[in-house]
């Protein structure tokens, strides 16, 4: 997980730093936003002070009703001393006991020109997406049709060899080997490459190829939401494998469950077609039209079909 | 099974450039067992060269070299060897 900084804000956002500047390298710890409104009117038993506050117009405009020496208070009780930053919207005026305060404990004070919902937001998404939980997980990630489509298997089994083809037959890689997860919400997982090997590929006997400057800009995608697992595993004739494709099995990466799917490889096996049809079977069934449950409900009318004619 | 681990200090001057990080994964993949590197936090399969490289290992780093399978030992032996000559 990546630290943020506040002035990782400033570089994202169009906000100005207005004062205490001292400390723009204060951490940011969690992505919870707080809008000091109850704080306002001197209660600040759960003052939520490691969090970045939110000054909106609501909270500006009882601030400004009160008296000079209050304004001083409360000023001096929001900038304490671990606060990460604190956010004007709207572009209003800065009061003066605020920045004084501010300067004096070396809490940021940025300001913002958009609208309170939209600065929250905006830092809410950014925040989020910094704390994901994150894994790596060895693989190859490949967006088919439009489905993320994550290829693992045991070194060596051909996942690279199959990326090519599928990136050959149009499709576009993500990342080759290791892929970079992170959790976003409670169901979702995107995937990217490690900057440093993005957009190459490792086929054995050829080397380190990359696919952007051989396939072009349209083969490469930089993230992707994984939709689809596909295990590649060398075949076993001991072991059993889905004849049928009516139950989804699932594998867990960090909370999230994902369909999956285990395919046999055998010298022969045409691995890039068999991945691409799953791939598409995957979007149809998630449109409603599933083929194996179709046919299971035809042979059991018919089997009843027959029975009822031998009574 | 319980994994076994290895911490280690890379001393190959260069760090693991491309050429020794290649040797590396060659050497593991001599072994049967699940192999892995992990640097602050990350962990790659040690059998799969780009995923050693994304890691970008310098010289004087730690790193920790993980095995499990029958061949565990041996592989972490010679893969600390390799790694601190």
């Amino acid at each position: 997980m990546s630290t943020v900084r506040t002035k990782d804000l400033l570089e994202h956002f169009n906000l100005e730093l207005v004062a205490g500047k001292d400390g723009i390298h204060r951490e940011i710890t969690t992505s919870d936003i707080s809008r000091p409104g109850i704080e306002m009117t001197g209660y600040f038993k759960y003052y939520p002070k490691e969090r970045l506050q939110l000054i909106g117009k609501t909270e500006m405009a009882y601030y400004m009703e009160l008296s000079d020496a209050d304004k001083r208070d409360r000023a001096a009780n929001l900038c304490t001393d671990i606060t990460p930053g604190i956010v004007i919207s709207r572009g209003m005026d800065i009061p003066e006991a605020l920045i004084e305060a501010a300067n004096e404990s070396g809490v940021p004070i940025l300001h913002s020109p958009r609208k309170t919902t939209r600065v929250i937001s905006r830092l809410t998404n950014y925040l989020e997406t910094k704390f994901a939980p994150f894994t790596a997980i060895h693989g190859v990630l490949v967006d088919i049709y439009g489905v993320g489509v994550l290829i693992t298997g045991q070194s060596g089994v051909g996942k690279s060899e199959t990326a090519l083809e599928l990136v050959k037959r149009g499709h576009r890689l993500v990342a080759d080997d290791s892929v970079e997860i992170r959790q976003e919400d409670y169901d979702s997982l995107v995937g990217n490459s490690p900057p440093l090997i993005e957009h190459l590929l490792e086929i054995r006997g050829l080397g380190i190829i990359n696919v952007m400057t051989l396939f072009g800009a349209g083969s490469v995608r930089s993230h992707k939401r994984i939709s689809l697992i596909i295990n590649l595993e060398i075949w076993d004739k001991k072991k059993q494998y889905d004849r049928l494709g009516l139950d989804e099995d699932k594998m867990r990466i960090m909370e999230v469950d994902i369909p999956k799917a285990t395919i046999p490889v055998r010298p022969g096996r045409n691995l890039a077609v068999i991945i691409e049809v799953a791939a598409m079977n995957f979007r149809l069934k998630r449109m409603g039209v599933n083929a194996a449950e179709e046919f299971s409900e035809r042979l059991t009318t018919m089997i009843n079909n027959e029975k009822d004619e031998t009574e | 099974m319980v994994m076994q681990e290895k911490q280690v200090k890379v001393g190959l001057a260069a760090g693991l450039q491309a050429r020794p990080a290649a040797e590396f994964v060659q050497l593991a993949n001599r072994f049967s067992s699940h192999l892995y590197l992990e640097k602050e936090g990350k962990r790659v399969n040690a059998k799969s060269i780009m995923g050693l490289m994304s890691l970008a290992v310098a010289s004087n780093e730690e790193i920790i070299i993980l095995g499990d399978g029958t061949d565990e030992q041996e592989a972490i032996q010679e893969l600390t060897a390799f790694v601190t000559e």
